[in-house]
């Protein structure tokens, strides 16, 4: 475990990840959207509006599966005090937001025209829309302590107490009536999503997944190199005054 | 010697951590389930025609209303503006009325969601009308290749084209 806390030794495997997974995700997008926005048939009640489907659920899968890794690695830093674990779930919770905003927005925009409403306080939208708090409330938690490890401890907690909300999230549709459908792809039936709609959007949610591991490892990176050269700087700073005192 | 006692004690404390954070997760879990089941009435977006059955509800109450569209209930008045449909559930229906503009994905045989208030036993007045789409999605003509072969299960999915109102 501690073995990739050898931030050297973590920027040689982020560098070695980058190109793979940033080249999967582009011929993913370039299929993925091909697919999706062209080639994949309309629906035969929603037609050409159907399309919003292949950002739209990507998008909530990766919100959802971004917050799991959060919390996940926020477990790791409160057990091991694991420093890269604070490192990656600090780097994930913005890319995490981002998507939750992407889904709530896409949602948004698909329901006006398929339900009648921009939005409505049913379990699905709401729980969602909690988690874009959770991810928020993280940022701004682990940025409000002077000391890193007091705001990372606070943060890690936030973020394991909010991954209650990831069932909730997932089961809302069967627990409680809402306006939103229950799942289409992940159910105990299989998918109810006709295969030339289904593939275009796995592909999809590959590019998502591959974007979340590019832009992960090279802030994780960034992350490393920033703390590096405020290490240097700090010990410049040192030699300096030691040499005036 | 102090070595091999102090890596003890610090793996005992990461055991003890480990214990105590699932211990607070359970406890996390276990309430919220609580709390979620409690407020179970006021999570739920809607009340189904067989729920109304059950509790009482004032007219002055808002409420919303959800089920499927009856096929063959919906009817249009003159000004074109003023709806009549049943919402079923299978077991209970209620006759809604509403005026407004209906969604697009309004159809016989498709969910819907009325707001509105009780009239009395039979009759709801819907004041919004939302549609409520399901979680399938197919082309075009693979609904109608299996209306045709008679694999076209519930009663959803009817076109409007067959569920224009009378």
């Amino acid at each position: 475990m501690h073995r990739y806390a050898n931030p050297s030794r973590f920027i040689r495997i982020a560098d070695t990840i980058f190109p793979w997974a940033g080249g999967i995700m582009i011929t993913a997008f370039a299929i993925g959207l091909y697919l999706a926005l062209l080639k994949s048939p309309a629906d035969y009640q929603q037609s050409e509006m159907v399309r919003i489907m292949y950002i739209h659920v990507p998008a909530a899968w990766m919100a959802l599966f971004t917050y799991a890794f959060m919390a996940l690695s926020s477990a790791a830093v409160l057990i091991w005090k694991h420093p890269i674990a604070l490192l990656s779930a600090k780097a994930a919770a913005p890319i995490g937001a981002s998507f939750t905003v992407i889904c709530l927005a896409t949602g948004s925009l698909w329901g006006k025209p398929m339900w009648g409403t921009w939005w409505v306080w049913d379990a699905r939208l709401t729980s969602v829309l909690i988690l874009l708090f959770l991810y928020l409330g993280y940022i701004a938690l682990i940025n409000a302590f002077d000391e890193t490890e007091r705001g990372g401890k606070a943060a890690s907690l936030l973020a394991l107490v909010g991954a209650v909300n990831l069932p909730i999230i997932k089961y809302s549709v069967d627990w409680w009536n809402t306006l939103h459908q229950p799942a289409s792809v992940f159910r105990l039936d299989g998918p109810a999503i006709h295969p030339d709609m289904l593939w275009p959007l796995i592909i999809m949610a590959i590019a998502f997944k591959m974007f979340l591991l590019t832009t992960l490892v090279t802030r994780i990176k960034s992350e490393l190199i920033a703390a590096r050269v405020q290490n240097v700087q700090r010990s410049l700073h040192g030699n300096l005054a030691d040499g005036r005192g | 010697m102090t070595d091999s006692l102090g890596l003890k004690r610090t793996r005992r404390q990461k055991s003890q951590r480990v214990y105590t954070l699932l211990f607070g997760l359970t406890m996390l879990g276990l309430a919220t389930a609580l709390v979620l089941n409690a407020l179970e009435d006021s999570i739920v977006f809607f009340y189904s025609p067989s729920d109304l059955r059950e509790r009482s509800i004032s007219p002055e109450q808002r409420i919303r209303v959800g089920g499927l569209v009856e096929l063959g209930s919906w009817k249009k008045a003159k000004s074109q503006t003023v709806h009549e449909f049943t919402v079923t559930d299978g077991k209970n229906k209620i006759t809604a009325t509403f005026n407004g503009i209906l969604p697009d994905l309004f159809r016989e045989g498709q969910g819907v969601i009325a707001e509105g208030r009780l009239k009395n036993n039979r009759l709801f007045i819907a004041e919004e009308v939302l549609a409520k789409h399901d979680e399938n999605y197919m082309p075009r003509e693979v609904a109608d290749a299996l209306k045709k072969s008679g694999h076209w299960n519930k009663g959803s999915g009817s076109r409007r084209s067959s569920g224009e109102p009378k």
